[in-house]
């Protein structure tokens, strides 16, 4: 602080109370309208206060899903959004780290061209090549799987290029000392720079975990069997159920469980969370 | 490019290394965007039997064809908007933050956390409380005078889209500007102060000018992110209406291409997309460099 000045202080508290104020009312909103019964919403106008079916919807909710709108258990819902969020943050820091060190550590013909290679898939959302990629996963007959779901989402151009900024402040030092003991390169991979990347791997799969739950046009284009929805498509499927007023009750609910998963992880991991999430954007 | 002093003399490993990587990346990534821009030059006829190939027709026509144009300038006004509202309302509370001492973890903490909530979990709750039948803002602004309707009122459904949109992105701003206000020295603020600076003073002659990087980095980032990640927003609450007010280029990509199976068009849309964000990569990129190199 540069100097005392008690009103700015205050005013700065003021500030920052509203904010979090602002920032956290839809999701108490969401709340208190998951713990009303399907009743309360006739009024017209939602109550503020939490009512006493909170229970009653949750379990609802995980345990059998609105068979009528065709909604699996969320319970079902869920595993698969994790499933699918583990595959695709697992799988993008281990291809990533495996090209980061080809990249680094050897010289070979068309290095340069891989390097661009990848770091094009930064460029290209899959929100503007979508119908070509689906068309593809389709021939390949990954629809309705978890390799569908995931395997498209896999390639990162950002992991790689954390992965090798990071490599590349590591001591040349350490490499010339393991050749000097013998180690082969899957030998100094394994045993030197693997251990030395674990504080990037878990910043970097707190925010690819995050990622991965967070998708939802994929999801929602790839799967059309019940059994693979996952939780942030669902509630889609469930906010528009056309020929009733939804249920505003079960579809808060289910808003309330499809984020507290990434939340509590960025809450809980907060130190990595923003380790990760500054240095992927270097 | 930059590489190691010291490496491996092996051949054949690195391409294994990056096999899995680059064949992803080609399958998924490579092959459709080529498919895209192939289709780009071609045109089914209306039974899907015959292709012909048509040049720059789906572009010439896309550009002439009002509900594009209509969408483009929709587009400039969303992505302006959130732009503008989230990292505006970032820096206040990251300035504010940074004068905290002891509290500063414990708002920062209460503040980061809907970064984690998906764009379209965000969408159905803003569209909750703004619903005109029980939602609660409807219901203050009738009080006011005010007959909110997002279903019916273009305005008013841009507004709801804009504030879905931003208030997901507010948290990833202030993390980026409490970084880039943590990096200037002290020093420099209280050399000011001593001179007489006042707080707006300071602001406005050192620490917004030595923000800059922060802020144009920020301004590029939520761009693309305004473009392209508000998807599920759009496609989860107003599905680009009432009368296409919503619906912006990625919708309109998905909706011509997915539902309205005209693939010829809605490819060479995708095709300017790609060009667009092939450019704001471009800038980002330059401006890493030189962040690099001082």
């Amino acid at each position: 602080m540069v100097e005392n000045r008690p009103w700015l202080d205050f005013f700065c508290h003021v500030i920052l109370i509203a904010g979090i104020v602002v920032v956290a009312f839809p999701v108490y909103v969401a709340f208190v309208a998951s713990t009303h019964g399907p009743n309360d919403f006739m009024s017209g106008l939602l109550p503020l206060l939490p009512g006493n079916n909170m229970l009653d919807s949750y379990g609802q909710m995980l345990g059998s899903g609105v068979s009528t709108s065709g909604v699996p258990p969320l319970a079902l819902e869920m595993t698969n959004s994790l499933i699918m969020a583990l595959m695709i943050a697992i799988g993008k820091i281990a291809i990533s780290i495996l090209s980061a060190y080809a990249i680094v550590y050897f010289r070979f013909p068309l290095r340069t061209l891989a390097f661009w290679t990848i770091f094009i898939t930064l460029m290209l959302p899959v929100e503007v090549r979508i119908y070509p990629t689906f068309k593809v996963v389709a021939d390949l007959g990954l629809l309705n799987s978890y390799w569908g779901l995931s395997i498209p989402l896999i390639a990162s151009a950002t992991a790689t290029f954390l992965f090798r900024q990071f490599f590349l402040t590591v001591p040349d030092e350490l490499l010339e000392a393991a050749r000097v003991d013998g180690a082969g390169p899957l030998k100094f991979f394994w045993d030197m720079l693997l251990p030395l990347s674990r504080t990037n791997m878990a910043a970097l799969f707190v925010i690819l975990f995050i990622y991965g739950w967070n998708q939802y046009l994929w999801p929602l284009l790839v799967t059309t069997d019940e059994r693979y929805y996952t939780v942030v498509m669902g509630i889609k499927r469930m906010a528009d159920v056309a020929d009733a007023i939804p249920q505003w009750n079960v579809v808060m609910a289910t808003v309330m469980l499809a984020m507290l998963p990434p939340v509590a992880v960025v809450i809980l991991m907060q130190r990595l969370f923003v380790k990760g999430l500054v240095e992927t954007e270097k | 490019m930059q590489t190691k002093r010291t490496i491996f003399s092996q051949r054949v490993l690195p391409y294994f290394l990056l096999l899995p990587q680059l064949t992803i990346t080609a399958v998924f990534f490579l092959w459709p965007a080529g498919q895209a821009a192939w289709q780009s030059f071609l045109r089914e006829d209306a039974f899907g039997l015959k292709t012909t190939f048509v040049g720059l027709a789906n572009y010439q026509r896309i550009f002439g064809d009002p509900s594009y144009l209509n969408s483009l300038g929709v587009t400039a006004v969303f992505s302006v908007s959130v732009t503008v509202v989230s990292i505006g309302v970032a820096l206040i509370l990251a300035l504010a933050v940074d004068r905290m001492v002891r509290t500063a973890q414990v708002y920062t903490t209460f503040l980061v956390w809907p970064y984690a909530v998906a764009p379209a979990v965000a969408g159905v709750m803003w569209w909750f409380i703004f619903n005109p039948t029980i939602g609660i803002l409807p219901y203050l602004l009738r009080g006011l005078g005010y007959d909110w309707n997002h279903s019916l009122n273009k305005t008013d459904a841009m507004i709801l889209v804009v504030l879905a949109a931003s208030w997901k992105q507010i948290s990833y701003n202030f993390l980026f500007f409490v970084a880039g206000l943590q990096a200037i020295p002290s020093s420099l603020k209280e050399a000011a102060a001593i001179d007489g600076a006042g707080p707006l003073k300071r602001f406005w002659t050192i620490v917004f000018p030595l923000l800059s990087p922060t802020t144009f980095f920020l301004l590029v980032v939520n761009i693309v992110y305004a473009l392209f990640d508000t998807f599920p927003v759009i496609h989860a609450t107003t599905s680009g209406g009432p009368s296409q007010a919503t619906n912006i280029l990625v919708f309109k990509v998905y909706n011509d291409g997915f539902i309205g199976q005209n693939f010829g068009s809605s490819s060479a849309q995708s095709v300017v997309l790609m060009i667009v964000v092939i450019a704001l990569t471009m800038v980002q990129f330059r401006w890493i460099e030189r962040k690099v190199q001082y």
